[in-house]
């Protein structure tokens, strides 16, 4: 249902190719396509209309660039404008504060403080070398405190021993006489989840503020929260003044734009983001990635780290090298389909791929999805060496028992057949041509390498369709499939 | 906060919820009437109540769906501001009102297994807690399974919860395969002769393919041994979720057959809007919503009231 807004600036833009400068109208009518977007987005409502009205302020009578279309010279003014407006990527946690320095954290229930706090304690602890204590104030939700003490345990940080009986706020009281006693340099405080109209809870939080002064206030919110992030923001803002903003959950498919939200009406920082639920899993806040994320255009960076995450590369060169030659045989195919599982699916990898909306729909079309690369895979495993090595051996009784051992049809089997050998020719001629270097290979060309994307991002928004020479590998009806035999970076 | 200051005022359920939902409509409520005293239905005020309409997360199809539905009947006509919200209201509880039904166990199944998964922090483990309650209040032996077996003090949670209800919960050390547990915990229950099993899952975000086929296999494990299991898969909506609830919904049904949703924490500022679109693009049916954390605060989903509450409406 999501269209990213290159594909709807494209349709927009169709009408007006070669044009001078940007105007008025053409800006209106690109600037309703940015709205939805961003509404889609999770952006609340009145800060896309603030920002649609600079924005549109600043496209008119901006030129054209001759080499890019309008649409993407106006992508690229939102772009720079979301970038702005979530402000720099800088921001860590500010020690500057007579030891202990409390840190508070606050927000909605389960929006993921305990988690955070153990990340940021973690973080403290190892990367800045500092003494730290954790105590959680939450006497309110079933073994909470037993989960704080765990997470401590697991990461071998301190945490304030329990008591019975105590108040939140006599707990903050006695972890920062603790971290005062046994020289501590940061205390940490996890507080229990509060609706922010609870006006006895909010009571206590700011209660307990007043009571230890923090160097800190975190607002710890979930990437998932929908128009509901700004009032939520402002409500914690007013109440008990925040200094910054983790956003959790950035390892979902959500769009993030409450992350835009909290930042308009706080004005905070986001101050590290959460990826997942391990206790390294926290990274600093790229505004940049953010902005791709909340126009849709995929979050490219991230999947190019991924990528060379999980990608052997001697694996992927060994391929490479092998298409080349084409020598590409069905134990490489499953190679490769093994590696988009790998990737988080084709669902993990969609969710990062920009312009995507066209090519989600052809392959849903197509019946195209994990499961479908799993018969894949299953259908390969089910051949003997031998077949695999040399495909031409697969007669028709042959077909037949992998059918059975794989519990697919001989139809599929041709299929994977006829894919394999429409990959093997397209990697021989790509031989020839040089091959295919980079990015541009991983998503069957057509991509710029990833540094490009802040600057021209609409460039970036056509996939690969059918017949245009590209496209994962293993794809069934998806045209003449490629690969991707290299990768740019090294980890 | 906790239920030793809030037990004395125990309001009717429709009371609280109504209370709840109203002040997370203050806004979208307070909109409309600033927008309207009696004045002619035109352009622009549609485009501003479609405007209110997303901003409660109804999404902008949905809203442009009803917004249209509006100007169809009452375009150029002079309308007043209870009229529009009264037209809105009704729009939505004729969306609502299929999908609105509450979660019956079935007495021939024993137990009728419960799974209830969802992203993390979304309320499954609260919610758990809360069913149990309301289950053996009714009379019937409930069972729970702990079967989070990453997150740290996810056991000891649910077994509070258990302690709270007075119901048996079965449990294997962290860290312990949860498909493996399940299959355990439904040997068991059924051993016991129990009515109902209710299996908790770690939480686990719908783009995560290795944790969606654990769950996956968590199903598999239980039809080995009572083929028509789980009888109810629940999938728990954080309410404050925005249009991310599409994803998850899809992803999650695809992968285990969702029946039915919960929606949490309506006690907040959140609207919860989502699930006015989420009722048209799924039908699933909704069958509670959480209202706060203390046991009784789940109440059936009603379609009316939620779409006057979320109008501002009595
Ligand atoms: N995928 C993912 N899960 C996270 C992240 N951060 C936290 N979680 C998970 O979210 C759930 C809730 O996290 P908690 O840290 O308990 O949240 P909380 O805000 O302390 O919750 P309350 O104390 O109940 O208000 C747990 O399952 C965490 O593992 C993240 O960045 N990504
Ligand atoms: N205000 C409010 N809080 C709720 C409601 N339901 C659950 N919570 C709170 O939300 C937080 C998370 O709830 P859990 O039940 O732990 O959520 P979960 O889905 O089991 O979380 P994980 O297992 O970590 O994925 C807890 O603090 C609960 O008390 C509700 O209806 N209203
Ligand atoms: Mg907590
Ligand atoms: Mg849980």
């Amino acid at each position: 249902m999501f269209e990213s807004l290159s594909d709807r600036l494209g349709e927009v833009f169709d009408r007006l190719k070669r044009r001078g400068a940007l105007k008025e109208g053409d800006v209106a009518a690109a600037m309703r396509e940015v709205r939805i977007a961003l509404l889609e987005a999770d952006v609340a409502l009145d800060v896309v209309k603030g920002f649609i009205d600079k924005v549109t302020e600043r496209a008119i009578g901006e030129e054209v660039t001759r080499s890019v279309t309008p649409g993407q010279q106006v992508i690229k003014i939102v772009h720079d404008n979301l970038i702005e407006m979530l402000g720099s990527d800088s921001a860590w946690i500010e020690l500057n504060a007579v030891p202990p320095v409390p840190i508070l954290m606050v927000g909605l229930q389960g929006g993921g403080k305990t988690t955070s706090t153990a990340k940021i304690a973690a973080r403290l602890t190892n990367r800045d070398k500092k003494k730290v204590l954790m105590a959680s104030l939450d006497v309110t939700r079933p073994a909470a405190r037993e989960q704080l003490r765990v997470l401590g345990e697991q990461t071998g940080v301190a945490t304030l021993p329990m008591a019975q009986g105590e108040t939140a706020l006599s707990i903050a009281k006695r972890a920062m006489a603790a971290g005062r006693l046994q020289g501590y340099d940061v205390v940490m405080l996890d507080t229990a989840g509060r609706v922010s109209i609870d006006q006895g809870l909010m009571d206590e939080v700011r209660q307990i503020r007043d009571a230890v002064n923090p160097a800190e206030t975190l607002l710890v919110a979930d990437a998932m929260t929908g128009q509901d992030a700004v009032t939520t923001a402002r409500n914690f803002h007013d109440r008990i003044g925040l200094t910054g903003i983790v956003l959790t959950r950035m390892d979902g498919d959500a769009r993030g734009g409450a992350a835009l939200s909290m930042r308009a009406v706080t004005g905070v920082p986001i101050k590290a983001v959460g990826t997942g639920e391990k206790i390294d899993a926290l990274e600093d806040f790229h505004p940049e990635r953010v902005a791709g994320r909340i126009l849709g255009m995929g979050d490219v960076v991230g999947l190019v780290e991924k990528a060379a995450e999980t990608i052997e590369i001697e694996e992927a060169e060994r391929l490479a090298a092998k298409m080349q030659k084409g020598q590409f045989d069905l134990d490489d195919m499953l190679s490769q389909l093994q590696q988009v599982a790998k990737m988080g699916g084709l669902g993990g990898l969609m969710g990062m791929l920009p312009g995507i909306g066209k090519l989600k729909k052809q392959m849903d079309g197509a019946g195209v999805d994990d499961k479908s690369i799993k018969r894949q895979a299953a259908i390969i495993q089910s051949m003997t060496k031998k077949e695999r090595k040399n495909p031409k051996l697969l007669n028709a009784s042959r077909k037949r028992r992998v059918a059975g051992g794989s519990g697919t049809t001989p139809q599929e089997i041709n299929r994977l057949l006829k894919q394999h050998m429409e990959m093997g020719r397209m990697m021989k001629q790509m031989g020839k041509m040089g091959g295919m270097k980079g990015l541009g290979a991983l998503l069957g060309g057509g991509m710029p390498p990833p540094r490009e994307m802040p600057g021209g991002p609409g460039q970036n928004a056509q996939l690969p369709l059918p017949g245009s020479g590209g496209g994962f590998p293993g794809l069934p009806g998806l045209g003449r499939p490629g690969g991707f035999p290299r990768f740019p970076t090294k980890r | 906060m906790s239920a030793e200051q809030q037990e004395p005022e125990r309001r009717g359920w429709f009371q609280r919820l109504k209370s709840g939902l109203s002040r997370t409509s203050d806004k979208l409520a307070g909109g409309i009437t600033a927008l309207f005293t009696k004045r002619k239905l035109d352009t622009k005020t549609l485009q501003q109540l479609e405007d209110l309409l997303i901003a409660s997360d109804l999404g902008v199809a949905t809203a442009a769906k009803l917004t249209a539905n509006l100007a169809h009947e009452k375009f150029d006509k002079e309308v007043t501001d209870e009229e529009v919200r009264e037209a809105f209201a009704a729009d939505i509880a004729r969306i609502l009102e299929p999908v609105a039904r509450t979660l019956k166990i079935d007495g021939a199944n024993r137990p009728h297994v419960v799974l209830v998964c969802g992203v993390n922090g979304s309320g499954k483990t609260t919610t758990i807690g809360k069913l149990a309650q309301q289950w053996k209040a009714e009379g019937k032996t409930v069972w729970l399974a702990a079967g989070d077996t990453f997150r740290a003090a996810a056991i000891e949670q649910l077994q509070v919860w258990g302690e709270r209800a007075g119901v048996p919960v079965i449990a294997r050390p962290q860290g312990s395969d949860p498909a493996a547990l399940a299959f355990d915990s439904l040997s068991q229950a059924r051993e016991a002769g129990a009515d109902v099993l209710v299996i908790d899952t770690a939480g686990r975000l719908q783009n995560r393919a290795e944790l969606m086929d654990e769950l996956a296999k968590i199903v598999r494990v239980i039809k080995k041994q009572v083929p028509d299991a789980p009888h109810d898969c629940l999938l728990v909506l954080d309410g404050t979720v925005g249009q991310n609830a599409h994803n998850q919904v899809k992803v999650f049904r695809k992968m285990v057959n969702v029946s039915g949703l919960i929606v949490t924490k309506l006690d907040g500022s959140a609207r919860g809007g989502v699930v006015v679109a989420l009722a048209e693009d799924f039908a699933l049916p909704v069958h509670a919503v959480g209202v706060g954390e203390q046991p009784d605060d789940l109440r059936p989903f009603e379609a009316r009231a939620f779409a006057r509450g979320l109008m501002g409406l009595e």
